[in-house]
C-alpha cells in the first residue's frame, strides 16, 4: 500500500508533464494557432531534433558558464556566510547591506559588467555568481548562528577555541542549510546566465533564443526554454540527492517514515 | 565522609555577580568551600542563581566582586578540567553515540594531540564507559534513535570521558520519568564512587540531593544567597532502599522546611 503510493508519487511529475503536453498540443490543434505565436509541442520537438547540433553547443556553453558562476557563488557564499554567522558584530553591520544588494535586480548589473568586461562569457559568469550567492550566505550564517547556549558552555568548559566550535559544531550543523541553499542557488545561477546571454553574448542558450526570436522562429525559442528547464531541473535533482546523502541525520523524520 | 580541612578544591569567598547590563545582582555573597572529591548538591527556587553558580565555578562567568579559587589557584580563565551536563542532552545529531562521547577527547589536551594515534584506546575507554551506564551496544546508533533517558546517559558519559576533576550537572535528570531518574542516580553514584571526581549537582529534587550528596546547599530566591548548608551523614554506599528509611525522609523534610522558609520570607 505504502510502497505503491510512493511509486505513484515519484511518477506524478512525469504524468503531469505528459498531461500538460497533450493539452497544449490539443489546444494548438483545436484553435489552429500559428507557430509564429505559440508553437505546439510537436513543432518544438521537431526543431529540437532539427537543430540538435547548434542547440547542444549553446547548451554546453550555458551549462559551463553557469557552473563557473555557481562555483564562485558557492566559494564566496560559504566564506561570507561563515564570517557573517560567526560574529554578531559583523552580522549586524553586513547583513543589511547584503539584503539591500540582493533586492537590486541582477539584470541591472549586466550593462555595467559589459562596460567593464566586454560582451561574452565573463558578464554571464559574473551575473550567475551575483544572483546565486545570497541564499548560500543566508543559510550558512543561519546554521552557524543557532548554537544552543548549553552546548556552547559544554565546549567552552572543555577549553574549546572558537575554531574548534566552528569545525566541530558550527559547520556540521550548517551543512543541511548549505545543501538546501545549493538547490536554490543552482537554479538562480541558470537565470543569471541566461539573462546576461540574451543581452550581452554571442553564444549560449540565451543568445540562441534571442536571435531565434528576432527571426520569428518561435519553435526554436521554445526549444531553448525547454533545454534550460531540463538542465536546471537535472542540476536541482543532483543537489537534492547530494543533500539527502550528506545530511541524512537532518531528515530523520522522513527516514524513519520510509 | 569528606572534610574541607586541607586545601579546598573549589573556594568561593564572598562572590557577587551581576549580569551585564543589569543593576541587580543575580547571586550575592556566596562563600563556600568544596573539598576534593566532595559531592555537593545545590537546591533552591527557580531563578535563584543555581546555573549562575555553575558558570562561576567553571570560570564561564567572572565574578563582579569576590574571589574564586580552584585547586588553590585563582580562577581567571575558563577551567579546562570540567565536564558538564544539562537537562537537555545537547548531543550532536550527526555523530553516533560513540563519536558524541569521544568529542571532549578531540578538544581537551593532552588527549587532543594523541587522539589520532591513540584512537583505538580512546574508543575502548568510551565503550567501557557507555557499558557502565547501560548503553553497551548503542555505540553506533545516532542520538535521535535513543530515548530521552538513553540520551541523558550518553550526555553524562560525554561529561566524564576525559576524566575531569570536576563534574557539573545542571538538573540532569529533570526531564526524565521517576524510574529512569532513580536508575541514573545509581549510575552516577557508582561512577562517582569509582572515580571520585568533585561533583556539583543542581537539582529541584530534594530526594535526589539527599540520596547523592555529601553536602546540600540551599539557596534563597533572587538575589541568590546561601541560606543553609546541610551535611548528609547517611552511610555510604547508599542503596535505593535507603530512600524509604526514616533517617532519609527526616533529612528531606528538614530541607523542605528550609525551602518553605525561603518562600515565606519573600
Ligand atoms: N545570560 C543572562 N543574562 C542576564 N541575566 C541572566 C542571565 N542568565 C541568568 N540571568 C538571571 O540571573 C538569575 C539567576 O539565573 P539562573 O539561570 O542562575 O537561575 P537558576 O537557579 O538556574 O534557575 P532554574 O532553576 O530555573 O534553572 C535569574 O534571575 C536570571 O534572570
Ligand atoms: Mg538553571
Amino acid at each position: 500500500m505504502a510502497a505503491s503510493r510512493s511509486r505513484l508519487e515519484s511518477w506524478a511529475p512525469w504524468l503531469l508533464s505528459a498531461v500538460v503536453l497533450v493539452v497544449w498540443q490539443l489546444v494548438c490543434w483545436a484553435f489552429d494557432i500559428s507557430d509564429f505565436i505559440f508553437p505546439s509541442p510537436v513543432q518544438v520537438a521537431r526543431s529540437l531534433v532539427e537543430y540538435a547540433g547548434p542547440i547542444a553547443g549553446h547548451a554546453w556553453k550555458t551549462f559551463w558558464t553557469t557552473m563557473a558562476g555557481f562555483a564562485i557563488g558557492v566559494a564566496v557564499g560559504v566564506l561570507l556566510g561563515v564570517i557573517v554567522g560567526s560574529s554578531r558584530f559583523i552580522y549586524s553591520s553586513l547583513y543589511p547591506l547584503l539584503v539591500a544588494f540582493n533586492s537590486v535586480p541582477k539584470s541591472a548589473f549586466v550593462p555595467i559588467l559589459v562596460v567593464w568586461f566586454g560582451i561574452g562569457t565573463v558578464p554571464a559568469i559574473l551575473t550567475a555568481f551575483l544572483i546565486c550567492f545570497f541564499p548560500i550566505v543566508v543559510n550558512v550564517a543561519t546554521g552557524l548562528a543557532t548554537l544552543e547556549p548549553e552546548l556552547e558552555d559544554v565546549l567552552r568548559a572543555l577549553g574549546a577555541t572558537r575554531l574548534d566550535v566552528l569545525t566541530k559544531v558550527g559547520l556540521p550543523r550548517s551543512l543541511p542549510y548549505f545543501f538546501a541553499s545549493l538547490k536554490v542557488a543552482i537554479t538562480l545561477a541558470f537565470v543569471g546566465t541566461v539573462v546576461s546571454e540574451t543581452v550581452a553574448s554571442n553564444d549560449g542558450i540565451g543568445y540562441l533564443m534571442m536571435s531565434a526570436g528576432s527571426s520569428m522562429r518561435m519553435p526554436l525559442v521554445f526549444a531553448g526554454l525547454f533545454v534550460i528547464g531540463v538542465m536546471a531541473m537535472a542540476m536541482y535533482e543532483l543537489f537534492a540527492v547530494l543533500e539527502r546523502r550528506m545530511t541524512g541525520w537532518a531528515h530523520r523524520g522522513q527516514a524513519a517514515a520510509t | 565522609m569528606t572534610s574541607a580541612a586541607a586545601t579546598p578544591f573549589v573556594d568561593f569567598r564572598s562572590v557577587w555577580l551581576a549580569y551585564e547590563g543589569q543593576d541587580a545582582f543575580a547571586v550575592e555573597d556566596l562563600t563556600l568551600s568544596i573539598a576534593p572529591g566532595e559531592f555537593v548538591a545545590i537546591v533552591g527556587p527557580s531563578g535563584c542563581g543555581k546555573s549562575t553558580f555553575m558558570k562561576l565555578a567553571t570560570g564561564l562567568k567572572a565574578p563582579t566582586r569576590g574571589e574564586i579559587d580552584v585547586e588553590g589557584a585563582r580562577l581567571t580563565r575558563t577551567l579546562k578540567i570540567a565536564g558538564m551536563a544539562f537537562q537537555a542532552p545537547t548531543l550532536l545529531p550527526w555523530r553516533t553515540t560513540l563519536d558524541n562521547v569521544l568529542l571532549p577527547l578531540e578538544i581537551v589536551e593532552p588527549h587532543r594531540s594523541a587522539f589520532k594515534r591513540e584512537r583505538a584506546a580512546y574508543v575502548e575507554r568510551a565503550k567501557a564507559l557507555l557499558a557502565t551506564v547501560g548503553l553497551g551496544g548503542c555505540e553506533d546508533t545516532f542520538p535521535w534513535q535513543l530515548s530521552g533517558g538513553m540520551q541523558q546517559r550518553a550526555s553524562i558519559c560525554r561529561a566524564l570521558v576525559h576524566q575531569p576533576k570536576m563534574l557539573l550537572l545542571d538538573e540532569p535528570f529533570g526531564a526524565l520519568d521517576a524510574f529512569t531518574r532513580e536508575e541514573l542516580w545509581c549510575v552516577l553514584r557508582d561512577l562517582w564512587a569509582a572515580q571520585r571526581f568533585t561533583v556539583i549537582l543542581v537539582t529541584h529534587d530534594l530526594r535526589e540531593a539527599v540520596f547523592l550528596a555529601d553536602t546540600v546547599y540551599v539557596m534563597s530566591k533572587r538575589p541568590g544567597r546561601i541560606l543553609a548548608r546541610r551535611e548528609i551523614d547517611l552511610p555510604r554506599p547508599r542503596d535505593l532502599e535507603i530512600t524509604y528509611s526514616e533517617a532519609f525522609t527526616d533529612r528531606v523534610h528538614e530541607l523542605r522546611e528550609r525551602i518553605g522558609m525561603v518562600r515565606k520570607a519573600s
